[in-house]
């Protein structure tokens, strides 16, 4: 019987990771870019101010706030979405190494990625974890 | 995020969150492509993420408290830094013991030579893990990747050869900047008018320059950006004394 470990050979886990990266970027990016279109269309001649800082209105500053406005297709919505997808591509990234270093039966790594994990959803959530 | 605030009069505070976006943008593209080639130690990044995550949310709640005026200032420093860095040619480390911690966390590697793959050792573990949170807090901070310090952190204080002490340094600036924009999202920094422009920017920016690499002279790229970051840094500081930001 094979053992976990020769399943998952590290040069293997190198191109899953890989992968796992690059296809997040670019899946980030083509949300942003769609969104992007989207917002030009709609305030493409307003000449933006951003010499005073005001801050965003609640409904971009979370998760849950996002996905509403993505579903009512508001272009905001969209590119925060696709910023969205690019913060959480290292998360995921963080995520899928605990289940590889627990395929691995390497106890110690996967209290520490848990750790960062924790830090890391800890901060998208806004605290409130 | 210097241009953003000094050339196009942004407030500091949409210009960091554009930054972080930017940061994990190019770092996890390139990243992507360095894992392949196996450099990248997973274990050494895993287990300094600890210091930098944690060192991250906490410069993310410090920036809240203080100015952008002082903010303005430490981020020049910064700059100036790692403009000297860059500047500095770097030295070969030599072998010495191991670190009893590396053997215990399983940090010693290979990585790809000429002649097949090189085995190293990692030395300082603890030195390198209080780096690499000052290195967090900055990162949280001023909204940065802090890549130069990750680097000193690997390369000079726990003597991991440079090709793996650089790529692993890009592995976790993804994770890093992720923790600090968490917050800063959730604060409304991230705005997606300059956010959208910037991202999409510096993404086909660095595929461009990836190509370009192969065929410039590394030292000539290396006195353009020391330039760069020079006036870049003497600007910023003289903006944040003067309360111009």
């Amino acid at each position: 019987m094979q053992t976990a470990r020769s399943i998952l050979s590290e040069e293997k886990i190198h191109a899953i990771i890989g992968s796992l990266l690059r296809g997040g970027v670019l899946l980030a990016a083509v949300i942003t870019l769609i969104g992007g279109i989207m917002y030009l269309l709609r305030y493409g001649n307003a000449i933006p101010d951003y010499h005073v800082f005001r801050g965003e209105p609640a409904d971009l500053r979370g998760v849950p706030g996002i996905l509403r406005d993505m579903a009512s297709f508001r272009s905001k919505g969209v590119i925060q979405l696709g910023l969205l997808m690019l913060i959480a591509t290292p998360v995921a990234r963080v995520a899928f190494s605990i289940v590889i270093f627990a395929l691995q039966r390497d106890r110690k790594y996967v209290v520490i990625t848990l750790i960062v994990l924790t830090a890391l959803l800890f901060s998208i959530s806004g605290g409130t974890l | 995020m210097p241009v953003l605030s000094l050339v196009f009069g942004v407030d500091i505070r949409y210009a960091i969150g554009a930054s972080l976006v930017s940061v994990i943008a190019t770092s996890s593209g390139a990243a992507a492509a360095y894992v392949r080639e196996g450099f990248t130690n997973i274990r050494i990044g895993m287990f300094l993420e600890i210091a930098t995550t944690i060192g991250a949310l906490t410069g993310a709640f410090v920036a809240s408290m203080v100015s952008t005026r002082a903010i303005a200032v430490v981020f020049g420093g910064m700059l100036l830094w790692s403009a000297y860095e860059e500047s500095r040619p770097r030295y070969v480390s030599e072998e010495t013991g191991t670190d009893r911690l590396a053997g215990i966390l399983k940090l010693d590697s290979t990585y790809p030579g000429l002649q097949g793959p090189r085995s190293y050792s990692v030395h300082s573990v603890p030195g390198g893990f209080a780096l690499m949170a000052l290195a967090g807090i900055l990162s949280g901070l001023l909204g940065i990747g802090s890549g130069a310090m990750k680097v000193l952190a690997m390369d000079h204080v726990m003597k991991i050869p440079f090709k793996v002490s650089t790529t692993t340094s890009n592995f976790m600036i993804g994770v890093t900047a992720a923790a600090s924009a968490g917050v800063y999202l959730n604060r409304g920094y991230i705005d997606p008018g300059i956010t959208m422009p910037v991202m999409l920017g510096v993404l086909a920016g660095s595929l461009i320059g990836a190509r370009m690499l192969v065929r410039t002279k590394t030292r000539l790229l290396r006195i353009l950006f020391s330039g760069v970051i020079l006036i870049l840094s003497v600007e910023m500081i003289y903006n944040g004394l003067s309360g111009r930001l």
